[in-house]
């Protein structure tokens, strides 16, 4: 592991003064022949990389309006340079997202455009040399995608676009990253991106009936693989294991139960996780998007319901039905796909669910808002929706919410720090620097509104805040999954919780 | 000489509308194939229709992003957009159902002095550009010379306004004729020399440059799509084509 300084917290997010080059030395493990061979990309650095990467970007370019109109666009006016979570945590001038893109755009000027072939120093073009492409490298590799910079920028100019094409034209000629293209070969062959086989996938469910049976009293189940269910619920495969992602699938467990939902995993689809749009490709994002279909048609389920997953909301709410639509064969009266806490909070609406508040009295809750959720996808069916679902699901289950700066939330969310490919340990130091302006607004919240715990609806999110938080003074357990309230609040019928609350109990009431 | 500009001005209106026209229909041709508005998006056309008008017209994300940079930028593009309803009296004859509204006074002075406007926005950019380390790392060459080329003009036309006359009834016989073909004598003018010659710039290097935001903005998927991908199946041509053969099955 680097040695690296963890920047100091502040009582604001303030622009640092330029530091030129201080993150020039990141990068990534670069995937192995193997790995990339399998996603269809050349093992290694081809002989001529320069021509087939001159020839992608022409190709990108053509298929992609966002790529050609967010190269010729930008005026460099500067909007978006205060904006992204990597220069605010880094101040490398290069994570501003205009200089990030022009990392790329400079290329494309130089051999695409009259003035960069006639007056390259004037304009600011320059020659793909192999510098230039470990520049790429290393910065489009410090990149998120999580599509802040969009937000502010007067033509909607999308870094993440930018990055994703960078990304593409790398693996075409055969850099890619480890991370991404080892576990999008993952899913390909065995379902999800931990490697997880079904056997182990199906013990892990089992523990979990007994956990919550034993905690209950109730026997929730969690079915795997079952033909003619109702409901398919895909979910990020960090919920069969990690903490407190686990929580989360609980909680949906439970609400699945109570509400009498006849419902399903899947082993095939057993990730809701898509890294295919992390490395920008069409064709391996809708091969791993194609799994949930062929799942859902196999199992013959009438409804495709998504956990609680950042990016992966991204790409079934706005790319599933582009990718492998239409699904004509799903029940129409519900939205396709639908999103947990669209579930949940319906149910919450009809009164289906008795809800005890207080279990979560020793807690007073944040939330923050999932970028890709924010700032790609929406959820009910009003603009904005995407807000409001999580927060309302929260105030339904706990007594004591304070949302954070306002600057900070919302369509103004800042990433993690751990999105787009990046939650890898040989990406620490970027990942552990990304996460200052989010913690500066926690911590704010934390000692000013007496905030104890932030909740996210996001497995990228919940896996990064546990372990980059900590370096600023935060615990692990402060991180808690919305379905986990939903979880402790929720008093299933014929639980110990229920008769507890009721003293139907017994013996053991009169203390 | 002043047939010497006027074909410099024809040469630069034809490359300006050739190439810039070029741009649009690579922007038009070229299909985005994923639904990627930054949401929260309008869900309606009609909704979208009014995010673009906002953000044209009052440059919301830019108001959302940073006020300086905001003030500067919307003085300069309103300025500027006077000043060009201001100058349509060169091209439009009296006879033309537009020339009451042309030649209303609040149209022309308006236009007179949005220029001022317009250069004082100019000035707050291009010092933005010089003060502001972030601003001055991203900045080339080109930035500054754009920024300058238009301060230029537009001291130009100011002094050509305010300080030094000049024939106007000679300019607008010049420019009438430049249109039909007949070429007619500029006025006499340091100014007015500058000031067109400036403007053939503009025209000529506007389709290659970064000037091509202002139809860009118009196609900018993140900006104009309609945030409906559950309800309605975006697909574009060559996904259809090469990605799609699951609709058989």
């Amino acid at each position: 592991m680097a040695d690296f300084e963890t920047p100091e917290i502040k009582e604001f997010i303030g622009i640092p003064a330029l530091q030129e080059g201080s993150m020039a030395h990141s990068s990534p493990f670069i995937a192995k022949p193997d790995h990339q061979e399998s996603l269809g990309f050349p093992g290694e650095l081809v002989e001529n990389w320069q021509q087939v990467a001159l020839e992608k970007m022409d190709d990108l370019r053509t298929r992609y309006r966002s790529f050609q109109v967010f190269l010729d666009s930008c005026v460099k006016c500067g909007a978006c340079t205060d904006k992204c979570h990597y220069f605010l945590g880094t101040a490398d001038p290069k994570n501003m997202p205009v200089a990030r893109q022009d990392l790329l755009r400079k290329v494309y000027r130089r051999y695409f455009t009259v003035a960069g072939k006639y007056f390259p120093k004037l304009v600011g073009a320059a020659d793909l040399t192999e510098e230039v492409l470990d520049e790429w490298y290393s910065y489009f590799h410090q990149c998120s995608q999580c599509r802040r910079c969009s937000v502010f920028c007067p033509y909607g100019i999308d870094t993440a676009e930018i990055s994703m094409a960078a990304r593409e034209i790398m693996d075409a000629v055969g850099k890619g990253q480890k991370y991404c293209n080892e576990i999008i070969g993952k899913v390909h062959t065995i379902g999800n991106n931990l490697g997880l086989p079904g056997k182990a996938l199906a013990n892990v469910l089992e523990g979990l009936e007994e956990d919550v049976e034993d905690d209950t009293g109730v026997a929730v189940k969690f079915p795997l693989d079952v033909k003619g269910a109702d409901i398919l619920l895909v979910t990020p495969s960090a919920d069969f294991f990690a903490e407190p992602h686990i929580d989360g699938l609980i909680g949906y467990a439970k609400v699945f139960h109570e509400t009498g939902a006849s419902w399903t995993l899947s082993t095939t689809a057993s990730e809701a996780g898509n890294f295919g749009m992390f490395i920008g490709s069409y064709e391996n994002m809708r091969r791993v998007s194609m799994r949930i279909r062929d799942a859902a048609k196999e199992l013959g389920v009438k409804r495709i319901i998504f956990g609680e997953c950042g990016h992966a909301w991204r790409i079934a709410y706005s790319f599933l039905n582009t990718l492998c639509g239409p699904f004509d064969f799903l029940d129409q009266n519900y939205p396709i796909p639908q999103h947990i806490l669209e579930y949940t909070w319906g149910e919450l609406e009809k009164g289906t669910l008795r809800i005890n508040k207080e279990e979560n009295d020793h807690m007073t809750l944040t939330f923050h808002d999932s970028c890709n959720v924010a700032r790609g996808s929406r959820m009910g069916d009003y603009p904005g929706g995407q807000f409001d679902y999580p927060r309302n699901v929260i105030k339904a289950v706990c007594n004591n919410y304070v949302d954070m700066d306002p600057k900070t939330t919302k369509e103004a969310t800042f990433c993690c720090g751990g999105g787009g490919g990046l939650l890898t340990d040989d990406l620490m130091e970027i990942r552990v620097k990304g996460v200052l302006p989010r913690a500066t607004a926690l911590k704010s919240v934390v000692e000013n509104e007496g905030v104890t715990h932030m909740a996210a609806i996001c497995a990228i999110c919940k896996s990064q805040f546990t372990k980059t938080l900590p370096y600023y003074g935060f615990t692990m357990d402060q991180i808690v999954s919305v379905h986990q309230l939903v979880s402790e609040a929720l008093v299933m019928k014929g639980s110990e919780q229920e008769a507890e609350l009721d003293g139907t109990d017994g013996d053991d009431t009169e203390e | 000489m002043s047939g010497f500009i006027a074909a410099l001005l024809w040469v630069g209106l034809v490359v300006f509308v050739g190439f810039t026209a070029r741009k649009i229909r690579q922007y038009w041709k070229t299909p985005a194939p994923l639904k990627i508005p930054t949401t929260p998006a309008p869900v309606t056309q009609t909704g979208v229709v009014f995010r673009m008008a906002r953000e044209v017209v009052l440059f919301e994300s830019l108001f959302k992003s940073n006020k300086w940079i905001w003030v500067f930028g919307w003085m300069f593009h309103l300025g500027l957009l006077l000043a060009f309803f201001r100058h349509l009296r060169y091209v439009v004859s009296p006879e033309n159902f537009m020339w009451p509204v042309i030649s209303n006074v609040i149209v022309q002075s308006f236009g007179q002095y949005a220029g001022f406007a317009m250069v004082a926005g100019l000035f707050g950019l291009l010092a933005r550009r010089i003060v502001v380390e972030r601003i001055r790392y991203i900045s080339s060459p080109s930035d500054y010379l754009m920024l300058l080329m238009l301060i230029v003009i537009g001291v130009s036309g100011l002094v050509m306004s305010f300080v030094s006359h000049i024939d106007v009834v000679q300019l607008k016989m010049f420019v009438m004729g430049l249109f039909g073909f007949d070429f007619q004598n500029l006025p006499e003018s340091g100014a007015l020399l500058i000031h067109l010659l400036l403007v053939v710039v503009l025209l000529l290097i506007f389709p290659f440059s970064k000037l091509l935001h202002a139809p860009g903005v118009f196609f900018s998927p993140t900006r104009n799509q309609i945030d409906n991908p559950r309800e309605k199946r975006h697909l574009a041509p060559w996904a259809a084509e090469k990605y799609n053969d699951h609709v058989d099955k």
